[in-house]
């Protein structure tokens, strides 16, 4: 546990590396420092991940160096590794490491190759840093520096326009959220007189009884860091434009590990939310909502890309659901399990967009089964996994666990069960429509490359994890397996479930499993067996498709209140009114200065004229006197 | 003697007058010379002997021959004059003389109004021992700052004055090309 | 000889300063600026003469002769500089010399 150190340093020294060097190194080096720091980092979290659940402690703190020590606010340079940071380096550094192989193929003809694996790096640096951090200032630390590297990272093409508004799009809207964490933070500090993790949540039940005010105000506050930086409702919009960027770095970024920062932050600060009953309740509902709205507009996307990416909100809308629930492990657990399918899948659709030379959309893919076999075999897994069919993937255990809980946990209730099945339902619907779209039908694009190794093996190890990783949790009447949650028991609470409603669980997993085979089902009779089905019913509700199509119409709101005023004021006061007092003072100045410099003419007798006139004055004045 | 006074002042006035409106220098200076021999005159009949030679040995003789001069060293040509005889239009006198005319209107009123114009001069002859007295008594700081404003003179004017191989300055020869 | 009065030798001092003034304001050719700028100074050494003589002490004159030596040292230093500005600028133009302009 003493090379916890090195986790965040070695890929730190790989950004740094690149950064410096990146030019100059011959282009076999850049993969192997980029890759095989985050390599090195992982196989340090496995050595301290053994020792760590071998040895009895349950917590190591590391302290690096006091950071800053001002005014009672003293922050240290220090990491904190238990059950939940573990969990979260583990994936990150393993997932990121499998996601940095694939991108040493994936990124091989770019010209900014170097730069790619800097951001990445760095990228990996900060988000472990984030979940390292034993204060939450540090945490805003690593929190800032995932939001610059993903700002970064999308606008990677910086050449094309649009890729560079979604960048700004991205750090604009979650730097709306990360204010509202700061103000958190603030309110925090004054009332705890500390930011340590470990000193609030020991604190938090002492100082305040459950219910009152002030836990409400922080864990709102804090709320909205994590809804902006895991796109909840309202401040979704930038991530299906965020897209934009190379599709590792959706992969890693906008789908396994940064977008869950926000759950991290929830279920860290668990100690306050669990005083704040009615900000649990609108997490939950902030959960429900977004995974219901993110999962209609999936419904409509053209792009395989942007499919994922309302796929992944719908996601952490089940995670923010299973948060909202107090069902804190189970949340944890889908995090895992999705960080495994959804880099499964955006690197697999990755690999489809580049064989069919940069095609996005998938009414103009189809039948890649036979011509990209691994592909094929490795996203359906990771489908099947999204979808969450039953027994065989992990995906069915991870969100079975968070559908029971909705309804049996003590702060679950009928309606965010049923907006969790209707998701799933509708989860099941859009996954299968894209893998009917992408891989079955008539060949509509020529596959011009094939994905060489280094971008299979990745793929093949991450569909191995999507479906294996769900058997270490396994339900109460189904071998009642707890390796999971018994891990995370010293971190997080366990939940309560209400003793009459174990009886049925059979009978909700027998309906969950039903939503999403019939959801599987309903999605092969609209595009294998009758595609025109689909079609007209588009064109019978063309508005509600549009309407879904634009994500529910949240850029248009925007833009129109947000934006345009925005816009309209920044126009009002173009001539900033504070600027006008002194470019006044400058033309008053240039004004008499003209006049002065008028009488400057260089002409001698005009000189002389002057003293005569003021002559003729002052004698003229003496006389009057 | 009072007539006298009279005529030599009208003589220095109309000679001054003369400097002023001449197109040739020379013959300004000429006018000149005739208005500096009437206030000598002046000078002598309000008793002033000693400022009335040094008038005539000073002004007279060293200065205006000094401008003559550097009138002769600057070579002017002929067509100097037609220069001169442009440049000196009624629109371009007018408005000065007027000014003029107020302050000496002012003058007069101011000299009017005092009453020391009242009493007449007391026609004593104050010679060349007095005044001589008088620089070296009370003025010899005085006068030992002439000598230093001389002196002064002398090096600025040899300094100034000299022509140096390359007269224009740095400033000046890049605008010139 | 008490019939001249003080205010005529003042008057004339005036009159004289008066044409010098206009001497110099109204003529370009540098030299006649200097020439009237020797007259006012003549003039106001005309009006300490007077000064002097109403009083009848030697001070009026000996202010005359600072004058005196003052218009010697500034005729020199002036023709000097006239010489300097005729080189340059190939003019007695007193306006050509507006390189200061502001």
């Amino acid at each position: 546990m003493n090379l916890l150190w090195l986790i965040p340093t070695l890929p730190f020294f790989g950004a740094l590396v690149l950064v410096l060097f990146g030019s100059q190194l011959p282009k076999k080096m850049v993969p192997i420092i980029g890759a095989g720091s985050v390599g090195l980092s992982a196989l340090v979290t496995f050595v301290v991940g053994a020792d760590f659940i071998s040895s009895s402690t349950t917590t190591y703190n590391f302290t690096a160096w006091q950071w800053l020590d001002v005014a009672g606010l003293s922050s240290a340079f220090a990491f904190h590794l238990d059950a939940l940071s573990l969990i979260f380096i583990f994936v990150i550094t393993f997932v990121g490491f499998l996601i940095h192989i694939y991108s040493s193929e994936f990124m091989e003809e770019d010209d900014g190759y170097a730069r790619f694996f800097a951001y990445l790096n760095l990228f990996v640096c900060s988000m472990l840093i984030l979940v390292l951090a034993d204060n939450l200032v540090l945490m805003y630390l690593g929190w800032e520096g995932v939001g610059l590297c993903s700002y970064l990272l999308i606008g990677f093409w910086y050449g094309e326009e649009k890729n560079g508004y979604a960048a700004r799009k991205a750090f604009i809207v979650t730097r709306v959220g990360d204010t509202a964490m700061a103000f958190g933070l603030f309110v925090l500090f004054q009332n705890f007189h500390t930011l340590n993790i470990q000193e609030i949540t020991t604190k938090a039940p002492q100082l305040f009884a459950v219910g009152s005010e002030i836990p409400l105000i922080i864990s709102l506050l804090l709320l909205g860091g994590a809804a902006g930086k895991s796109a909840q409702l309202p401040l979704q919009t930038w991530l299906p434009d965020a897209m934009a960027g190379p599709s590792p770095v959706s992969a890693l970024i906008h789908a396994a590990t940064m977008v869950t920062a926000g759950v991290y932050l929830i279920a860290r600060t668990h100690a306050i939310f669990e005083l704040a009953p009615v900000a649990l309740m609108i997490v939950g509902i902030i959960g429900a909502t977004t995974l219901l709205i993110a999962g209609f507009a999936a419904l409509t996307q053209f792009d395989l890309k942007r499919v994922l990416a309302y796929s992944t909100i719908s996601q952490i809308g089940y995670m923010f659901l299973a948060l909202g629930v107090g069902a804190w492990s189970a949340a944890i657990f889908h995090f895992m399990i999705h960080a495994f399918f959804k880099a499964l899948l955006f690197l697999a659709a990755g690999a489809v967009i580049m064989a069919l030379h940069h095609e996005h959309d998938m009414f103009k893919m189809g039948g890649l089964k036979k011509k990209l076999p691994v592909i094929y075999w490795t996203f359906l897994i990771g489908a099947s996994s999204l979808a969450a069919l039953p027994l065989i993937t992990g995906g069915f255990y991870s969100k079975d666990q968070i559908l029971w809980l909705t309804l049996a946990g003590v702060n679950g209730n009928i309606w965010f069960f049923l907006a969790a099945l209707l998701g799933a339902f509708v989860t099941s619907i859009y996954t299968f429509r894209m893998v009917y779209l992408t891989f079955f039908g008539q060949e509509k694009t020529h596959v011009h490359y094939t994905p060489g190794k280094l971008m299979n093996i990745p793929l093949i190890i991450l569909a191995a994890l999507s479906t294996l990783a769900g058997f270490i949790e396994l339900p109460h009447d189904f071998f009642h397996l707890t390796i999971f949650s018994d891990f995370l028991k010293p971190v997080l609470p366990s939940v309560v479930v209400e003793e009459d409603f174990e009886s049925i669980e059979y009978m909700v997993q027998m309906i969950a499993a039903g939503v999403s085979v019939s959801g599987v089902y309903v999605a092969y009779i609209f595009y294998v067996v009758k595609p025109e089905l689909a079609d007209e019913l588009k064109s019978s509700a063309a508005d509600l498709h549009q309407f879904w199509y634009s994500g529910w119409g949240f850029d248009r709101l925007y833009n129109f209140l947000f934006v345009r005023p925005f816009v309209f004021l920044a126009s009002i006061n173009k001539n900033d009114v504070v600027d006008r007092l002194y470019t006044g003072l400058v033309a008053i100045a240039e004004f008499f200065h003209r006049i002065f410099s008028f009488t400057q003419s260089g002409i001698l007798r005009w000189y002389i004229m002057g003293i005569v006139i003021g002559g003729i004055l002052l004698l003229t004045l003496g006389l009057i006197s | 003697m009072e007539i006298t006074f009279y005529i030599s002042a009208a003589v220095a006035i109309l000679s001054t007058m003369m400097v002023i409106t001449r197109f040739n220098i020379i013959h300004a200076l000429l006018y000149l010379v005739v208005s500096f021999l009437s206030l000598a005159t002046v000078f002598f009949i309000i008793g002033a002997p000693f400022a009335a030679a040094l008038e005539i040995i000073i002004y007279a003789g060293a200065i205006v021959v000094l401008i003559i001069f550097v009138i002769m060293m600057l070579n002017l040509k002929g067509d100097a004059i037609d220069q001169e005889r442009e440049w000196l239009t009624p629109q371009v006198w007018v408005g000065p003389a007027i000014l003029s005319f107020i302050l000496f209107a002012e003058l007069v009123y101011v000299l009017g109004s005092g009453n020391a114009g009242a009493s007449g001069l007391p026609n004593q002859l104050v010679d060349s021992r007095a005044v001589g007295k008088s620089l070296y008594g009370p003025y010899i700081l005085g006068v030992e700052l002439s000598g230093m404003l001389l002196m002064a003179g002398i090096v600025g004017a040899y300094h100034l004055g000299r022509q140096k191989k390359k007269v224009i300055h740095r400033f000046l020869e890049q605008k010139q090309e | 000889m008490n019939e001249i009065q003080i205010t005529g030798g003042l008057i004339l001092a005036g009159t004289l300063f008066m044409l010098g003034l206009i001497g110099v304001l109204i003529r370009r050719n540098i030299i006649f600026m200097l020439v009237s700028v020797e007259i006012m100074l003549n003039a106001s050494g005309l009006a300490f003469i007077v000064a002097g003589a109403k009083w009848a002490q030697p001070d009026g004159q000996v202010m005359f002769i600072f004058i005196l030596t003052m218009a010697a040292a500034e005729v020199s230093v002036g023709l000097a500089l006239i010489l300097q500005i005729f080189h340059q600028l190939k003019t007695l133009d007193s306006d050509a010399a507006n390189e200061m302009k502001g």
